[in-house]
């Protein structure tokens, strides 16, 4: 069985973000890290191969991104995946989530896993719909925001929380699956790892090592355009109160409820 | 025809609120670009009224079609070929799971533009145009569509149902549709299940949620029932947690969850995700109490407190039962 785990380079939460005025795109200088949702799919890609209900022959970290991304894909390998590819070309550059998916699909055609993992969300923008798009376009089941996956040979039992509570669901393989957080608590890559995740095999491809169409991608493929990008509704901020005296904080919340009735 | 098409989701012979709040903006939109708003719903064993009472929010027509229940894939199937069949310009989704599963596969499928998280929807010279917040709601981005049809995913609770059409019945019609052979890969074993006691805390003026930020399950009874019992309010809590099984799902906040706008929510170990915030957003005064000066939740919290509520929250709850009398 063949894993391929989808990864993307997004700003470090800790970083200020920002969109560029020019281009109306988010700003994706400065500091990058691997979405946090992917190490949980990495990781839930390791529990698979070191579970032995199934045959893991490799787990593949795929990202799409300019050369930079590389990085999220050095942090997948040390996380445990065996190999990587890089789809990277300036064709792609400014793809929506419609050209964006499309082109991670073509890039999975190549590789046909029998399993594609993904985080539910990515931190700096299309939340949940990666998944099913990169399904639909490979044909196959999928179910995203999967909190518990069982594998046996040939299918997945996977739960997941619903507009009406949990829900089981049977899916045969291959399959599209994102997950949630609550899945695992991914583990951290031992110093050998990182050393050694340079040293792993990392393919790059342009868009026509896996036969990409130029005009489905980038800002000619994309079937989204944006208008504007404008600040939120002014909000007032809140009070805030830094804790130093617990018992000063304490004094000081309770005066904040009293005065507002809420203490009544 | 420049219609809109949305999905209504049910449950146990009842439509879901965010579908009707769907339906209703669909409805808002389609007269103003100038088309009608139908609606399709897929289930093993629908009832006529229920598609019927559709109509109330604005529905023309709503299509029915059998397939399983609950899973995206078969309704990409029958909303693919609607769509392709008639013309619609939009497809339209309310807050939720199985929207943007569905929305998603239609973007595939029809290689259509989309947009998600969506709070608010123009129209502008007969097209739509998609408003959605982005990073953390730090800006927010007009998005428009270069081809149709446009799919169009709201965010919880962004569209308003609006039963103005009352007594306005929806013409129902059935379809027949063939599914993908990978629609059928999958299959519902259990669904619905309810995990934990059943707790209300919808009707709660005050509610104490916990976060992941509590550290461990214990938090809850050491921390936030202590505290709302002192406060004579509930105790709720985020989805990591719940997710996580340290609290009952329907105690849940946010985005398959529940809504509330108690008068005052403490957030305990709470960061303030989206998902999160749109469940509570509408509360009329949120304090947030969290060791990360960075949290989201402090943008919104109309009291935040930057500090260890372990050492924090034990004394607030003994200093409010003696303000309380308790």
């Amino acid at each position: 069985m063949k894993i391929c785990v989808l990864v993307k380079e997004v700003p470090d939460a800790a970083v200020e973000k920002r969109i560029d005025s020019g281009s109306k795109r988010l700003d994706r200088s400065g500091e990058k890290n691997l979405n946090p949702f992917d190490t949980h799919a990495i990781e839930a890609a390791m529990q698979v191969k070191e579970g032995g209900a199934v045959d893991v022959d490799e787990v593949v970290a795929v990202t799409m991104g300019p050369e930079s991304a590389f990085r999220a894909l050095h942090k997948a390998v040390s996380l445990g995946a065996d190999r990587s590819v890089h789809l990277t070309d300036e064709a792609l550059v400014d793809s929506d989530c419609c050209a964006t998916g499309y082109a991670l699909a073509k890039v999975l055609e190549q590789e046909s896993p029998d399993l594609v993992l993904l985080g539910q969300q990515s931190d700096d923008g299309e939340c949940y719909t990666m998944g099913a798009i990169v399904a639909d376009h490979l044909k196959m089941p999928s179910l995203t925001q999967v909190i518990k996956m069982d594998v046996e040979e040939g299918k997945l039992r996977c739960e997941r929380q619903a507009e009406y509570g949990y829900d089981t669901v049977e899916v045969n393989l291959p399959a599209v699956i994102s997950v949630g957080d609550a899945i695992n608590e991914p583990r951290y890559p031992s110093l050998k790892a990182i050393m050694g995740a340079k040293k792993k095999q990392l393919d790059t491809k342009s868009i026509g090592d896996v036969g990409i169409e130029a005009d489905r991608v980038g800002t000619g493929g994309s079937r989204t355009s944006v208008l504007a990008v404008n600040p939120p509704p002014a909000k007032q901020a809140g009070e805030i109160i830094e804790d130093e005296d617990t018992n000063e904080t304490v004094e000081k919340i309770v005066a904040w409820l009293d005065e507002r009735k809420l203490l009544v | 025809m420049s219609g809109i098409l949305t999905y209504a989701l049910h449950y146990e012979n009842e439509v879901n609120k965010n579908s009707l709040g769907a339906v209703s903006e669909a409805a808002r939109l389609a007269k103003e670009i100038g088309g009608e708003a139908h609606a399709v719903v897929v289930g093993e064993d629908i009832s006529d009224e229920l598609c019927q009472s559709l109509g109330a929010y604005g529905a023309s027509k709503v299509y029915r079609a059998h397939a399983p229940d609950g899973l995206a894939q078969p309704v990409v199937d029958v909303m693919a070929k609607l769509i392709s069949d008639h013309g619609y310009s939009y497809a339209l989704f309310g807050g939720g799971l199985l929207g943007f599963e569905i929305g998603a596969g239609l973007t595939a499928r029809l290689n259509a533009g989309v947009t998600m998280e969506v709070t608010e929807v123009k129209a502008v010279a007969g097209k739509l145009v998609a408003v959605r917040p982005i990073l953390q709601d730090s800006a927010v981005v007009d998005s428009g569509y270069v081809s149709e049809p446009g799919i169009i995913i709201g965010r919880l609770n962004a569209f308003e149902a609006d039963a103005s059409s009352n007594g306005a019945s929806a013409q129902v019609e059935d379809v027949e549709v063939e599914l993908s052979e990978w629609s059928t890969k999958a299959t519902m074993v259990t669904r619905g299940e309810q995990r934990g006691a059943e707790v209300n805390i919808e009707d709660a003026d005050t509610l104490v949620a916990g976060g992941r930020g509590l550290g461990k399950a214990d938090g809850f009874s050491e921390l936030c029932e202590p505290l709302a019992e002192a406060l004579g309010g509930a105790v709720a809590a985020t989805r990591a947690v719940v997710d996580a099984g340290w609290y009952s799902y329907s105690a849940q906040i946010g985005q398959t969850g529940k809504t509330v706008a108690p008068k005052l929510y403490l957030a305990a170990g709470i960061s303030g995700a989206i998902q999160h915030k749109v469940g509570m957003q509408a509360a009329e005064n949120i304090v947030a109490i969290n060791k990360d000066p960075n949290a989201p939740i402090f943008e919104f919290s109309d009291l935040g407190v930057v500090g260890d509520l372990n050492k924090i929250i034990p004394k607030l709850t003994e200093a409010v039962k003696a303000k309380r009398g308790g």
